[in-house]
């Protein structure tokens, strides 16, 4: 690896290695982008695609950030934005869980849909997308959905889990195995103009009182729907929670939620 | 005696943001829900000045109650 520190070096400008310089090095040493993005960064030096990320992000929390593993349960409408994110923001590891395919009411919100994906594994289509954003970025697809039997294996090496889930029982669930494994969980949920996140750390239970009164059957978006705007929205706070519990930095929205009404353009803290 | 209602997202639909009402004594939460024809199965939080509770907590004078609905969509 020292060979390929030297070839960076040399050709960095400032303290940025260019997407081309990445490239040529991979290629040169028959490295994978993954492999040289580490190199850069552990000698200190930033990927010119990070570089609008340097004000908030010290090279060495970009580091931490690619060193980290990410569980996203859902890739729909929360979990697509999630990705996206995760992926340009530099996670290192990401794991996508879905086993859902591409259907056309998915397409009025769901980012990684598109006509020519109908019918195709939302973790493949997530999986095509990562790769074209950022190849540095190792993304683990699972074409299976999540459950308390396949939790602990999912979330091996991860540091945050995000719940981009539909289904209440299932979110529940994931609240359990979270605690169990002591892995931070950031919850978020959606129903038409309406949407609400929290960071939920082991034994917190915010999720279980949140959802305190469910009995059966879904919430409010079973007869509203979605529209393209507000999965963008929470998906966008889940992964500004993400970053921070990643980095450590700032204060995480714990034991509080925040709900969201994009009708009135109202927020309120809910104390959990 | 009086207390404040506070509905949020769609349980505002056709009815009201906030009200004072006159109720009384010992009105439980879950007679102000079914007051309202809100379908109990709707519910999501439930709070009574900040503290969360069930539909079985009873009122008290100068409380304000708050119900959202249950979000749950991905």
């Amino acid at each position: 690896m020292e060979e390929v520190r030297a070839f960076l070096a040399k050709r960095a400008e400032g303290d940025l290695i260019s997407w081309a310089v990445q490239t040529a090095a991979a290629r040169e040493f028959r490295r994978s982008f993954a492999e040289i993005e580490e190199v850069i960064l552990e000698a200190g030096l930033l990927p010119a695609r990070y570089q609008r990320n340097r004000q908030m992000l010290s090279i060495e929390q970009q580091l931490r950030l690619f060193r980290s593993r990410v569980a996203v349960v859902g890739c729909g409408g929360l979990g697509g934005y999630v990705l996206e994110e995760l992926a340009r923001l530099g996670v290192g590891q990401i794991v996508g869980i879905d086993p859902d395919t591409f259907e056309e009411h998915n397409l009025n919100r769901q980012i990684l849909s598109s006509p020519q994906r109908l019918a195709q594994a939302k973790v493949e289509s997530a999986a095509a997308r990562i790769a074209e954003i950022n190849p540095a970025v190792i993304f683990h697809p699972v074409c299976e959905a999540f459950s308390s039997e396949n939790g602990a294996e999912l979330f091996t090496g991860a540091s945050v889990v995000v719940d981009a889930l539909d289904s209440i029982p299932v979110r529940l669930e994931l609240e359990e195995v979270c605690a169990f494994l002591g892995l931070p969980l950031v919850h978020g949920a959606i129903a038409g103009w309406y949407g609400h996140i929290a960071s939920v750390f082991p034994g917190d239970g915010a999720v279980r009182r949140i959802y305190n009164h469910w009995k059966e059957g879904k919430g409010a978006e079973q007869r509203l729907g979605n529209p393209s705007f507000t999965p963008a929205v929470v998906a966008s706070l889940q992964v500004a929670e993400v970053s921070k519990i990643l980095v450590g930095e700032g204060a995480p929205l714990r034991g509080r939620m925040l709900s969201i009404d994009l009708l009135h353009m109202e927020v309120v803290e809910v104390p959990l | 005696m009086r207390v404040t209602v506070k509905l949020f997202a769609t349980f505002r639909n056709n009815r009201f943001e906030i009200e004072d009402r006159e109720c009384p004594e010992g009105t439980m939460v879950g007679e102000i829900v079914d007051g309202l024809g809100i379908s109990r199965h709707e519910l999501g939080i439930i709070l009574v000045n900040s503290r969360h509770v069930s539909v079985e907590h009873a009122l008290s004078e100068g409380d304000t109650l708050a119900l959202f609905p249950l979000v749950g969509g991905g």
